[in-house]
């Protein structure tokens, strides 16, 4: 099946972008990429540890940008400034790489937007000629204005980032989705498999997770739980489910030539 | 000797240090890192050309996991 998930003109075959933090080691990193299929991972960018072990292992190492698409994010910031200039700074380190998550958060208890100052990052960035991908509240209006800005894929939180309470309100989702043209991916909130399937089935383009697959007990078998989940719910949103039938069943085996009781 | 600050942290360097000079003492070299100076990027082909000056404020990122 030809089905690629395509972002600011770049195709991929998966739909299942995953954030590379919170792993045991780089190992295991790398392990739960390989079985999550991904194609897009998140990186964050940080001051380096000026004491450290020159030797000590890269992420650049374990997960080669020439074998995966980095998404370097702004996690952290708090203000429009400070993601701007995050993002400025991981543009230089990646040679000049432009596809970046923006985030803009408003406090560290709910680690939930601040649209205000995203979308003032937002502004500042598609004008500097990054590629934005988005991540905002589940408010249809923003996710428009956001598009509207030029981001190339808008980010709506199913949940709040690493709570694992999985699609809350799927409403909102499909609200998003009707107005917005570009890719819509839900960002934080997925627990399991079967919320990233339902994501899907709603029509998502894409789901991005880290703490579902890094905090699970073990986190590569439900990387390939999550690849899973996310074809799955892809393939029964392209299929069409069937309608919904309230208050009245309708059996699935012939309703003839059933035999007769044999007491009449 | 002039005062900077590197990754919010004050730090004494002969006057006249190159970035290049900086980077190469901090065991950098080589390494995949960006740099900020006074809010400004600077770019990596442009190191041995900054000379920096008393005040400084430096950040020298890399990137990390993260979600």
């Amino acid at each position: 099946m030809n089905d690629k998930l395509i972002i600011a003109g770049k195709s991929y075959s998966s739909r299942l972008l995953v954030g590379t933090g919170k792993y045991k080691d780089f190992t295991e990193t790398r392990a739960a990429l390989d079985a999550s299929g991904t194609e897009i991972v998140t990186v964050a960018i940080r001051r380096t540890n000026l004491g450290q072990n020159a030797n000590e292992p890269n992420l650049l190492d374990a997960v080669p940008p020439s074998k995966f698409t980095y998404l370097p994010n702004t996690a952290g910031c708090y203000t429009a400034d400070d993601a701007v200039r995050t993002l400025r700074l991981a543009r230089e380190l990646l040679d000049g790489h432009s596809l970046v998550k923006l985030e803009v958060l408003g406090d560290p208890q709910s680690l939930y937007p601040n649209v205000i100052e995203t979308i003032a990052a937002a502004k500042t960035l598609v004008a500097e000629g990054f590629q934005v991908m988005v991540y905002t509240s589940d408010d249809p209006i923003i996710a428009k204005q956001l598009e509207d800005i030029g981001c190339v894929a808008i980010m709506p939180l199913a949940s709040l980032i690493g709570s694992g309470m999985g699609i809350l309100n799927p409403w909102n989702l499909q609200l998003i989705m009707n107005r917005v043209s570009v890719p819509v991916i839900v960002d934080a909130g997925v627990g399991t498999a079967s919320d990233a399937a339902i994501a899907m089935e709603l029509g998502c383009a894409g789901v991005l997770m880290n703490t579902a697959i890094a905090g699970a007990q073990n986190p590569v078998l439900m990387a390939s739980a999550m690849k899973k989940g996310v074809e799955a719910g892809r393939e029964a949103y392209l299929a069409g489910r069937m309608p919904k039938k309230l208050y009245s069943a309708s059996p699935s085996s012939p309703t003839t030539g059933i035999i007769s009781s044999a007491r009449n | 000797m002039i005062t900077l600050t590197i990754n919010g942290a004050p730090r004494q360097l002969p006057v006249n240090t190159t970035v290049a000079t900086l980077i190469e003492e901090m065991g950098l070299a080589g390494k995949r890192i960006a740099l900020e100076r006074n809010g400004d990027i600077v770019p990596r082909s442009t190191f041995t050309m900054q000379t920096l000056v008393d005040g400084d404020k430096l950040e020298i990122v890399v990137a990390v996991g993260g979600g």
